[in-house]
């Protein structure tokens, strides 16, 4: 029996596995010590479970456990890597380059370090949604500190050429920092392959608690430092003060072990679905993937249906809980900046859906899914101005819209 | 965001979806909105050569489901009014009779805005003069 709604917005959040709930709830009651603790055996137990998890962690990256830095999430990982080497590298340089269709927790740092002072060069991502290494190189000034750039985008998937920024960073002696929230536990990230200094992720996109995250910050070759900016006990090596969340870091670590290991047999299968919802959805007339579809996330699309408006097409498809970049479900009237910033038309920014796929998503769901999506768009083009239009020949840019 | 019954049930039920001949002299069509701001709508009446009457109305609406029902009202509003009637329709009995929230407002103003370009386009084919609007939204 299916259970509806049908939840397709894993890019938003992931439901925890249950072997994750299971590895935490002794961490609450019975195992409940400070990890600080250093003198009783309560502290001791949740030190050592901690350690534990930090392994586990550490192994999914290739990293070292002591570069794992506990944060509440992604978000703050963002801000203690951008604010934290602005600060300790404030002497060498004060320029920073990013990208415009990172996330807000990205762009909007970069706005308020701005403020203090720094000077940031946004890169404009492709139609696809990629950016290229020379991009990178040619933004690269004498008093460039650091290149964030996101490992996989959250609203298209596509992944950007990360190996190939890292190298021109090291060349240059440049820092380099990327927000892996989509990626990590998705796909192989690996810290030293990849070249990456720091790296942002949180727990709650890959089958783990929410109010957990990492940052990862590397030790060797260089050896980097963030700037504190949570004072306090000196937790995680000075970089980021306070309690540790014992339980929530022993799910993380379990989520991270779990994807380690049944990575590889997720992803086939989740893609195998993902690509079977997208090429029934492209039987839709004037229906467009949006972003690379070489270099992308194999449990993400984001699709267009030209003629139909977003936030009508989600409320059309009630019965699968999907994202859109609509216009007005933000209430601002904006469609997706992610997806205008790719240079799509507005008619066709305002009607995308996005669908995120789980190692929890059944076939039985995307055949729903499929139909359900199938009958609103053709729903709503019944009652489409614009499509009959379309119908008629008439090419909707000749028209003057009073627009309001 | 929660909708209203009334929005979920136009939404669900459209009133009157569909094209009238734009071509006849007893029809007028508004067209407004743009699809860069995520709202189209197309509202047509047909009003009686003998009575001055709104006879039928027909809307085809690229929105949300508040834009979609907010035009789907207005057809329904429209059918049976005389012409004068219907340019007293305001895009608040809209918002009150669907209970749209303030982020809504502007569907209902864009179904008034409809309703008085249809019935401009009826008039000036009919040798009338366009009426103009002095009406402000806040």
């Amino acid at each position: 029996m299916l259970n509806l709604p049908i939840y397709l917005d894993n890019n938003a959040t992931t439901p925890m596995d249950p072997r994750v709930l299971e590895a935490m709830l002794p961490y609450f009651i019975e195992n409940f010590g400070n990890a600080a603790s250093r003198n009783h055996a309560f502290g001791w137990k949740a030190e050592e479970a901690v350690d534990y998890a930090r392994e586990q962690i550490a192994s999914l990256i290739n990293a070292d456990s002591k570069e794992i830095i506990i944060t509440s999430g992604a978000t703050e990982s963002n801000n203690l890597a951008l604010k934290g080497v602005f600060e300790m590298y404030a002497e060498k340089g004060n320029h920073f380059i990013t990208v415009e269709t990172e996330h807000k927790a990205i762009l909007d740092t970069c706005k308020h370090l701005e403020k203090l002072g720094a000077e940031v060069t946004y890169l404009q991502a492709a139609e696809d949604g990629l950016i290229t290494v020379e991009q990178v190189a040619a933004a690269i000034k004498p008093n460039t500190v650091l290149v964030t750039v996101m490992y996989a985008n959250n609203e298209i998937g596509v992944i950007q050429p990360i190996k190939e920024i890292t190298a021109l960073c090291k060349s240059k002696g440049i820092l380099f920092h990327t927000d892996a929230t989509q990626a990590v536990g998705k796909i192989k990230v690996d810290v030293i392959a990849d070249g990456i200094d720091m790296m942002s992720f949180s727990g709650h996109k890959m089958y783990g608690p929410k109010g957990v995250g990492v940052l990862y910050v590397r030790r060797k070759n260089p050896r980097v430092k963030v700037t504190a900016q949570m004072d306090g006990g000196g937790h995680e090596r000075g970089m980021r003060s306070g309690t540790l969340n014992v339980p929530s870091i022993v799910g993380l670590g379990k989520a991270c072990e779990l994807c380690r290991l049944e990575m590889d047999v997720d992803t086939a299968r989740i893609s195998k679905m993902r690509d079977r919802l997208e090429q029934e959805l492209l039987v839709i007339e004037e229906s467009y993937i949006n972003g690379n579809t070489e270099h992308r996330l194999p449990h993400v699309s984001n699709m267009s249906f030209k003629y139909v408006e977003g936030e009508g097409l989600i409320m059309g498809v009630k019965n699968i809980a999907v994202s859109s970049g609509s216009a007005c479900t933000s209430a601002s009237l904006e469609p997706s900046y992610v997806l205008k910033a790719l240079g799509l038309d507005d008619e066709l920014a305002h009607s995308s859906l996005r669908f995120g796929l789980s190692r929890f998503t059944t076939d039985e769901e995307i055949d729903y899914a499929i139909n359900h999506v199938k009958e609103a768009v053709n729903k709503l083009r019944e009652m489409s101005p614009l499509w009959e239009m379309f119908k008629e020949g008439i090419d909707l840019k000749t028209i003057q819209w009073a627009e309001h | 965001m929660a909708y209203s019954d009334k929005v979920i049930d136009h939404y669900s039920n459209p009133r009157n979806i569909g094209t009238l001949d734009k071509s006849s002299k007893q029809v007028g069509t508004g067209l407004v909105g743009a699809p860069e701001c995520g709202d189209v709508m197309r509202l047509q009446i047909e009003v009686d050569e003998v009575t001055g009457i709104i006879k039928d109305a027909k809307f085809k609406t690229f929105g949300c489901g508040s834009a979609i029902a907010s035009s789907s009202l207005a057809t329904e509003w429209l059918k049976g009014k005389s012409v004068d009637d219907a340019l007293k329709i305001d895009n608040m009995d809209i918002v009150e009779e669907l209970a749209l929230p303030p982020v809504k407002i502007h569907c209902s103003v864009l179904a008034e805005d409809a309703i008085k370009s249809a019935i401009n386009d009826y008039r000036v084919k009919n040798g009338l003069s366009p009426i103009e609007d002095n009406k402000k939204h806040y």
